[in-house]
Order: structure tokens, then C-alpha cells, then sequence
């Protein structure tokens, strides 16, 4: 059957309208294709560069590689710093399915508790890169990562990673000597090469730590690799190898710092030794100590605040910054500078009434044995530890010419080569008076500084510096504590080195050498006690420090007192006198007399250095300790 | 009604061909197929397996599914083909209409999958998309309308198609599926400006969706905004919704004229590229190949557009004219709004590149269509004129 016409005629114009609407519309699509077309080229021909750029950027990331520190040993090769892997917790947001749900089990595989759950969270929320782990928990247990790798497969995103952290072995007794290091802090942070540090989390904040930090950390290297969207690492583009630290041996010996920590036996004070021929320093000991490995994790606010509100300071280094009157330990030293100056001879006698006046003065400054020692000269002002001698001497020197000689010891120097912080101490003068307190020098401040008090403070390392020095016969050999770097020995001689000291007629050191063997070996030394059954010959000096001073009629009463207003009791040594091989200078504080309860202990060190066969058990100084405290002769 | 005098119509007009010499006809129309759209589209889809060995991680497996789904809707194709427009006319009222159903009932009780309503389920039979359907079934019906109307349309003929139009896009749009129901409605659309839609009423149109946007915008969900604002300035959000647009452009951006090298992308092979064998599996070819390889892959399309055209201009009837319009120029949408999409001159919908992107329900829903065409080119002197 034919189609109708009229739908004929309509066909044919609808198939003409049809056929210019696909026309129009292949124009359209040719448009746009070419749109396109111009799109693509704008991205890939015009803007190739900086998307090429971008793409590489995605691709390559440079990864640090941190240098390993270098290590530390004693002497004798035994590690006192070491790097030890632990173990870390981190977790890369985007790849767990779950976040709140993983952290969840996370506390309940951990074991978490209490403050550590609200830590554990509060990291959690770090911010962080896309992709990039965040630290959830440090310093895992064996047990920890154990029960994580069990439950591996319930944890996506979640990484144990390894770091190495620095440890001490012994860190109560090596704390104040050694240091530590500690996370690097913003401060630190402005300070340092960022292409050294690259990577590196810890820097030596105190110590020896700190003092050698260029030496110890070495030169971070990096690699570049390919990483996917994900961050994990494909392949290495190229790298750098990063330079270990140098380790480091130092003149420390650690049974004879153990020792020393030892017999102070927790009470405030420090022990200082030193081998005067080689300026090494043998001990350097400040107790109370604390636990340096806290400060290398992270120390808890709480552990913090109760080691700084401690009394008894443990934070703080007392061989190295603890400034103390000397005491009578000096003496020793004011005899030379006399000698020096010429205000007394090896010959000078005095007669000791018990007591010193200065002319036109009726105040009478008192010998510590009230009748008096009679006639005194040199050596035995030494050795019993005559006060009235020295006040005499102080007075013929004068404080320029005897603040001048004791400065040659080191006194109110920092002398030492490598103690990071040192303590200056205080040698008085004319000038240094004027300028504190905008007051004149007076006559009668000279004879206290003669007795070892009055403004003059010591650090126990310079009081074993100064001992060392004496011992060498005035040949100064800086103080060091550091033997070799890496490979290189320390020079012997180092910049900066104090002059000699040159006395008139060599015999004079053998005058002072003399009395001081006198006050372990004589009849009347006052550390005579001290030095019964020695078997070489050994130079020593009492002293006792007044942290109270007296009237002028008081008379002083142990028992009456505070403890932590008693004396300190001080001691120095060096032996054998022949070819000294140690110096020793020992600080107990609040303890009493230097004779009765600091020299038993400088005897147990150089025992401990010289004698082949066992020195004294600690508990038997200990003993002797205990059964001399009736002894309260001598300063 | 209208419906039983066009099936009845067909039925009384003569199936054979007219002149009733017996032509010796070939391979390719006993098959009804037209051998040059059937194999540049072999092309594509070959081209697309390479494109995808690579987006997917040189993954064989994934090849081989979509091999198999290829094969799956090259047989539908084939099958669809060897029906009779006559079918198709007859049938598509019908499909129109449980698809309307069906899109009411995903409203009542559909899964909701990635924020919104789309899927039917019968547990344990059949998971189903209906207005991937309604793709095909809603510029067939107006198709179906316009065929028995005088062309060019009246304004009450326009009236009943905006209204064939526009319920089944509700409906999508409320599931929400913004990009789907704009797809629907341009197939659709489509189809009315090729009948000859007056150009005034174009005009008026433009004017009044123009005027319409802000009304738009206001109804838009979140992240339907979110998706607009990022793409007007994708640095705004790079880590999150931004960063599928960054990624993609730095991806061609980085490919230059010649591209790295098939599987030596990094962007793609380094899994920066999102949804990398899916809608966003141009920037692999960008990456890869370079502009010389997008070039090609355009002309490509562009040649199958074309081949459509033309093919849709041969059909003698208005019917086939425009159903096979539609589809053709629905499929160069589909192209231009993924690439537009992935190098960033459009916003991010869900579309993905025709026969080159991965997935099984778009391959099938395309091969339809061009079986479809097919059909209709090879049966185009059967439907009275």
C-alpha cells in the first residue's frame, strides 16, 4: 500500500530538516573536539614544563639518611654511650580503613594506661602530611611488638619502625660527666645546619655530649626514591651515604668513676681526679646523679619537676660548676705564692699565740686550736694546718699579689680544655671588689681569703687542676677529657695553656711536698688517720669550708646545728710524691671536717689508681668512716 | 489511542524489500551490520584493552574481564541488530514505562550506594540500575512521540515531550544522580532538536535555563556543589576533592607531545591518578602516549561519530533517524564530557570514556545503542516512509 501524500510531502522535509540538524550538529561536534584538541595541547605542549615538574615531584622524594652517632668510651675501651634500636609506633592515617576503630585497638593491644591513652590520642591528631606516618608510641617492649605483629592483618597502616637512641649503661654515674643528648628544640632547631641535621632528632645538650656534638654526629646523607601515591618506597633514584660520627675515647676511667660515685655514697658533693702528668681527667664525679636516659626518651613533666624541686640538686653539676670556699686546702698553694713573692722563706717561723691581730686592730682572727701551735714554720703550717701562719703570710703578700700568684694555679680561671659549662669560681681582688660592690679592699678580707674563705670560691675541678698543676711541679698541662677523636689523639699541648710556674729554687716544691706528706704520714698531720698502713708516699691537704660564719667568740657545734648549715669538708691529694701519677681533690658537702670525712675518700682513689692488688672494700672506708667521727682535730 | 494505529500500520506494510528483485546481498547485511562503524569500533575497544593493561597496573586479569565483557556486548549488539525497527517501536512504550516504574520504585525501596538511590535489587537475581536504561528508553520514546507528529514539532507536540522528558529525569535527579538525569535529558533533548525544534524555541529555552541556574544551585546537595566549586578551582581543596582534577591535568600535562612511554607513566603506574582504569583512564593515555596518542584517539571518535551520522542521515524513516541520531551524539557527549572532565574544562561527573574506560553495565548500555544504529541502517527501507 502506498504511503499517503501528504505524509510523503511531510517525509521528505522532515528527512531535509533532519539531514541540516545532523549537519549543523557534526559542525558542533567538531567544535568541541577540537576544543579538546586545543585543551590537551595547552597541557601538554604550553604547560609541559611546570607539569613535568609536578609529576616528578609527586614521584621523587628525598628521604634523609641520618648519620649514626659516634660512640663513647673510657679509657680502657669500655662503652659508656652507646646506640641502642628501639622500637616505634606509627600509623599513616590514610591506610587505615578505620582510624578510631584502630586506635582503639591499639590501646587494648599496647596495654596502654591512664596519662598514656590521653598521650597515645593526643598524637593521633598530629598534624601530618597525607600519607605520612605519624608517632603514635616510642620505645616499645619485646612483648608490645609481638602482640602487634600477631594482629597485623586488623592493623592497615600501622608500622613498628626502628630508631636508634642513644644509652648510657651507667647513666647515674656518668650523667654530669658525659652529658646527654635530647630531642632538638625549636631554639636548636634556628641554629643549625638543616642539611647536617637532616634527619637527626637528637642533639648533645650538656656534657661531653654537647661539648663534641660536631665531632659526635657526623654528616647526614640522603637518597631519592620513587614512591607511589601511597608513600611507599619503590626504588632508589641515587644516594648519599651520610658520615658516622666520630666515637669518641675518653681519659675517663670508669671503675675509678664508679668508685668515686661509690664512696659518696649518695650525699651532695663530687670527686674530681686527674693524671698531672697528661692533664687527663681520671673521675669527675657530682652525686646525687640522676638517670640521663630519661632525658634521652623524653623525660614525663612529673619526673622533671621532682628532679629540679630535689634539694639535693641532682641536676645540677657540682664538680664543674659548684662553687665552694676552699678552705684550708689551699694552703699548700699560698705557701708558694709567698714563696714567689718573697713574703716568706723556706725558713720563715712563726710563734702561734692561737690567734693573728693586725696592728692597730684589736679583733683577733683565731687559729682553729685556740692555745696555738707554738712556733710553726713551713711545713708544719701544712701539715697541722696552722691558720695564724697564713694570716701572717696573707698579710705580707697583700690581696694584688696573692690574688695575682693564685690566679697562676687557675684559681678564677676556667682552665679546663673540653668541660662544656665550666664554672669560673671567684679569685677576689682590689678590682673586682670595686667593681661588685663599689667598696674598698680591707686589710682583715685579706686574711680571711688567707684561710681559704671569705669571697674566694673554688670548683672542685679547679681545686684538682690546680692540685695536678702543683704535683707537675708547676708545669701546666691543660685538663682534658677527651684522649682520642676517632682515630686522632688529643695534642698534648693545648692552645691557651696557662704559663709555668717558676719558682726561685727548685727545692721550694720539695719544702711544700714535704708538709703536705706530713698531713697523711706525720705525727701531727691532721689527716694522719688517713694515712695509716699507706704504701707509697702521698701529699695531702684538709681543708674545711665554713657555709656558716661565726662570731667571734662562738664556738662551733656540730650537733647543734642544721645539717645543711655544717661545714663542708674538703680534701686534696696527689701521689706517689716522687712522680705523681693522680691528683684528687674530694667536696663533701655539709659532712664536717675535710680531715675526718673527705681525705679517707681521696685515699681510696689513689689507692684505687696505684696499688696492683684491691684497694680497700668501700664499705670498709665506710667503716672507718663511722668509727672517726669522734676525731674533730684539724680543719 | 495513537500507539495501536502506528503497530497497526506496521504490521499492514510489507516486510520484504519493495522492488522484489532478489539483490545479492553480502556478508556484512546479512549480518545487518555496517562494516566501517563495526570496525573502527573494534579499534577503540582494542586500543582500550592496551590503555587498560596499563591503568590497571598491568593487571591480566582485569583485560581479560573487560575481553569478556566486550564479548558479552558485541553479542547483544549483534543480537539487538538482527531485530527490526519495527521492534524497537513497538517495544519502546513499553520499556519507557516500567522504566518509569522501576525509577519510582528505586525511590521507595532502593539501595542506597555512594550517597544516593540508584540500584534495584531482587536478592540473590539481579542488581540494577534503572535509569541506565532509561539512557536508551527515554530518547526512544520521544522518537517513538515525534515519528507520528508533523516535523517540525507544534509547541503542543514539545509540550508532551518535555513532559516524556522530564518525569524520568526527576525521578534520577531525586535519586540524586545529577550527571545521569543531564545525560537522559540531553539524549533526549537530542532527539527534539534534530526533528527540527524552531530555532526561536531554542533561544527561549537557553534564556530560560539560564535564568533557571541559580534555582539550580540552591537545590544542589552538597557535594554536588563541591564538585563545582573544586572544579571552578581545584588548589582550593588539593588533598580532597581537588585532587583527582590536579592529579589528572599534571598526568597529560606531564605526558608532552610523545608521552613517556606506554607503562612508563609514573603518574598512572604510581597510583597518583585516581580511578585511573576507570573515568579518569584518559590521563594514562595523555601520560603515556602525548598529545600525538589523544590526537589519534580523537579522530578516532570522531570518525565513529561522523560514520553515525551519516549512517542516521541514510535511514528513510524519522523514527530511526532520530533514535539514531541520539545515540551517536549522546556517545560524543559521553567523550567530550569524560575528556573535558579529566584534562579539567569541565566539571568531575561520573562518566566514563566510551569503550575505554572499564566497567561492564556502560559497554553494554553503548553496544546496545550500537546495535541499535545498526538495526536501523540495515532495516532502513522497512519502515514506511
Amino acid at each position: 500500500m502506498p504511503p499517503r501524500s501528504d505524509k510523503l510531502k511531510n517525509t521528505e522535509q522532515e528527512l531535509r530538516i533532519f539531514r541540516a540538524r545532523a549537519l549543523l550538529a557534526l559542525v558542533v561536534v567538531v567544535a568541541l573536539t577540537s576544543l579538546l584538541v586545543g585543551r590537551l595541547a595547552y597541557l601538554q605542549v604550553v604547560q609541559h614544563d611546570v607539569y613535568s615538574t609536578r609529576s616528578e615531584k609527586n614521584r621523587v622524594r628525598v628521604e634523609p639518611l641520618p648519620p649514626n652517632r659516634g660512640l663513647i668510651y673510657d679509657r680502657n675501651g669500655v662503652l659508656l654511650a652507646e646506640n641502642r634500636p628501639t622500637y616505634n609506633l606509627t600509623l599513616v592515617r590514610e591506610r587505615s580503613e578505620d582510624v578510631d576503630e584502630t586506635l582503639e585497638l591499639l590501646v587494648e593491644l599496647l596495654e596502654l594506661n591512664g596519662e598514656e591513652i590521653n598521650t597515645f590520642y593526643e598524637r593521633s591528631k598530629q598534624w601530618q602530611r597525607p600519607f605520612q606516618p605519624v608517632l603514635l608510641a616510642s620505645d616499645l617492649s619485646e612483648e608490645q611488638i609481638a602482640r602487634l605483629a600477631v594482629n597485623r592483618h586488623q592493623l592497615p597502616g600501622v608500622e613498628v619502625e626502628a630508631q636508634l637512641l642513644r644509652y648510657y649503661p651507667d647513666a647515674e654515674v656518668m650523667a654530669h660527666a658525659l652529658g646527654y643528648v635530647g630531642r632538638i628544640n625549636a631554639e636548636e632547631l634556628a641554629n643549625l645546619d638543616a642539611t647536617r641535621y637532616a634527619g637527626t632528632h637528637f642533639i648533645g645538650k650538656t656534657g661531653i655530649e654537647r661539648f663534641y656534638e660536631n665531632e659526635l654526629h657526623g654528616q647526614a646523607g640522603l637518597r631519592r626514591v620513587e614512591t607511589n601515591a601511597r608513600g611507599r618506597v619503590l626504588r632508589e633514584l641515587g644516594r648519599t651515604d651520610p658520615v658516622p660520627g666520630k666515637d669518641l675515647t675518653l681519659t675517663l676511667d670508669s671503675s675509678l668513676q664508679m668508685l668515686a660515685y661509690e664512696l659518696m655514697d649518695g650525699r651532695r658533693g663530687s670527686i674530681v681526679a686527674i693524671e698531672p702528668g697528661s692533664g687527663e681527667i681520671l673521675a669527675m664525679v657530682s652525686t646525687p646523679g640522676f638517670d640521663s636516659n630519661q632525658f634521652v626518651t623524653g623525660i614525663d613533666r612529673a619526673s622533671y619537676q621532682a628532679l629540679q624541686e630535689n634539694l639535693n640538686l641532682p641536676l645540677f653539676n657540682r664538680a664543674t660548676r659548684g662553687h665552694y670556699p676552699p678552705g684550708s686546702t689551699i694552703k699548700p698553694f699560698l705557701a708558694l705564692g709567698g714563696l714567689v713573692d718573697g713574703a716568706i722563706t723556706p725558713d720563715t717561723t712563726i710563734n702561734d699565740p692561737g690567734y693573728y691581730q693586725l696592728p692597730n686592730d684589736s679583733r683577733r682572727y683565731r687559729n682553729w686550736l685556740r692555745w696555738g701551735h707554738g712556733r710553726v714554720d713551713l711545713e708544719r703550717s701544712i701539715a697541722v694546718s696552722n691558720n695564724t701562719f697564713y694570716y701572717s703570710l696573707a698579710h705580707e703578700m697583700g690581696i694584688d699579689s696573692l690574688h695575682d700568684q693564685m690566679t697562676n694555679f687557675g684559681f678564677g680561671e676556667r682552665v679546663a680544655h673540653d668541660v662544656q659549662s665550666q664554672g669560673s669560681g671567684l679569685m677576689p681582688s682590689r678590682e673586682w671588689k670595686r667593681e661588685r660592690f663599689n667598696q674598698s679592699w680591707y686589710p682583715g678580707e685579706t686574711l680571711s681569703v688567707g684561710i681559704g674563705q671569705g669571697y674566694w670560691q673554688v670548683t672542685p675541678l679547679q681545686l684538682a687542676t690546680a692540685t695536678a698543676t702543683l704535683a707537675n711541679r708547676g708545669h701546666w698541662v691543660k685538663p682534658r677529657m677527651a684522649r682520642k677523636i676517632g682515630d686522632t689523639p688529643l695534642a698534648r699541648e693545648l692552645p691557651d695553656t696557662p704559663d709555668d710556674i717558676n719558682l726561685a729554687q727548685d727545692d721550694w716544691w720539695d719544702s711544700v711536698f714535704s708538709g703536705m706528706e706530713k698531713v697523711v704520714s706525720g705525727r701531727e698531720g691532721t689527716a694522719r688517720r688517713t694515712g695509716e698502713g699507706l704504701e707509697y708516699r702521698m701529699g695531702g691537704k684538709s681543708g674545711t669550708a665554713q657555709v656558716f660564719s661565726l662570731g667571734q667568740d662562738q664556738r662551733y657545734d656540730a650537733d647543734e646545728l642544721e645539717e645543711r648549715l655544717r661545714d663542708h669538708a674538703l680534701f686534696i691529694a696527689f701521689a706517689p710524691i716522687e712522680d705523681p701519677q693522680i691528683a684528687v681533690s674530694v667536696i663533701v658537702e655539709n659532712a664536717g671536717g675535710g680531715s675526718t670525712h673527705a681525705a679517707h675518700l681521696a685515699r681510696a682513689m689513689t689507692d684505687e689508681w696505684l696499688l696492683d692488688d684491691d684497694a680497700p672494700e668501700v664499705d670498709e672506708v665506710r667503716e672507718t668512716l663511722e668509727t672517726d667521727t669522734s676525731n674533730v682535730e684539724g680543719n | 489511542m495513537p500507539w495501536q494505529a502506528i503497530t497497526r500500520s506496521i504490521r499492514g506494510y510489507p516486510v520484504r524489500s519493495s522492488g522484489g528483485i532478489p539483490k545479492r546481498r553480502s556478508i556484512w547485511e546479512r549480518i545487518h551490520m555496517d562494516p566501517w562503524l563495526l570496525g573502527l569500533l573494534l579499534v577503540l575497544m582494542g586500543s582500550g584493552l592496551l590503555v587498560i593493561y596499563s591503568a590497571s597496573g598491568q593487571n591480566m586479569n582485569v583485560v581479560i574481564a573487560q575481553s569478556i565483557r566486550f564479548g558479552i556486548a558485541l553479542v547483544a549488539m549483534l543480537v539487538v541488530a538482527q531485530l527490526s525497527p519495527i521492534f524497537f517501536l513497538r517495544w519502546t512504550p513499553l520499556a519507557y514505562g516500567v522504566g518509569v516504574l522501576m525509577l519510582v520504585a528505586v525511590e521507595l525501596v532502593g539501595d542506597i550506594g555512594m550517597g544516593a538511590q540508584r540500584w534495584l535489587e531482587i536478592p540473590g537475581v539481579i542488581r540494577f540500575q534503572p535509569s541506565e536504561m532509561m539512557k536508551l528508553a527515554v530518547p526512544m520514546m520521544v522518537a517513538a512521540y515525534l515519528y507520528r507528529c508533523e516535523l517540525p514539532p507544534r509547541l503542543r507536540d514539545i509540550a508532551v515531550c518535555a513532559l516524556i522528558i522530564g518525569l524520568p529525569v526527576a525521578l534520577i535527579a531525586a535519586q540524586p544522580d545529577l550527571g545521569t538525569s543531564l545525560l537522559v535529558a540531553s539524549a533526549a533533548i537530542i532527539v527534539v532538536l534534530l526533528a527540527g525544534l524552531s530555532w526561536r524555541l531554542i533561544g527561549l529555552v537557553c534564556v530560560l535555563l539560564a535564568s533557571g541556574l541559580p534555582l539550580l544551585w540552591m537545590n544542589l546537595h552538597n557535594y554536588q556543589r563541591q564538585r563545582i566549586l573544586t572544579f571552578l578551582n581545584p588548589e582550593t581543596d588539593p588533598l580532597g576533592s581537588g585532587w583527582n582534577i590536579i592529579q589528572s591535568t599534571t598526568a597529560i600535562g606531564s605526558g608532552g607531545v610523545f608521552g613517556k612511554g606506554w607503562l612508563e607513566g609514573t603518574q598512572s603506574q604510581l597510583e597518583f591518578l585516581p580511578e585511573r582504569h576507570t573515568d579518569f583512564i584518559v590521563a594514562v593515555l595523555g601520560e603515556e602516549v602525548g598529545l600525538v596518542g589523544m590526537v589519534v584517539l580523537i579522530f578516532l571518535y570522531l570518525l565513529i561519530v561522523s560514520r553515525g551520522l551519516w549512517l542516521a542521515s541514510e535511514s528513510q524513516n524519522t523514527f530511526g533517524r532520530l533514535v539514531a541520531g541520539s545515540i551517536i551524539l549522546t556517545f560524543f557527549i559521553y567523550v567530550f564530557v569524560n575528556i573535558g572532565m579529566v584534562s579539567g574544562i569541565l566539571p568531575v561527573v561520573g562518566v566514563p570514556l566510551p569503550l575505554v574506560s572499564y566497567g561492564g553495565t556502560s559497554s553494554v548500555t553503548l553496544l546496545l545503542g550500537f546495535g541499535i544504529l545498526m538495526s536501523i541502517h540495515a532495516h532502513r527501507r522497512l519502515l514506511p516512509r
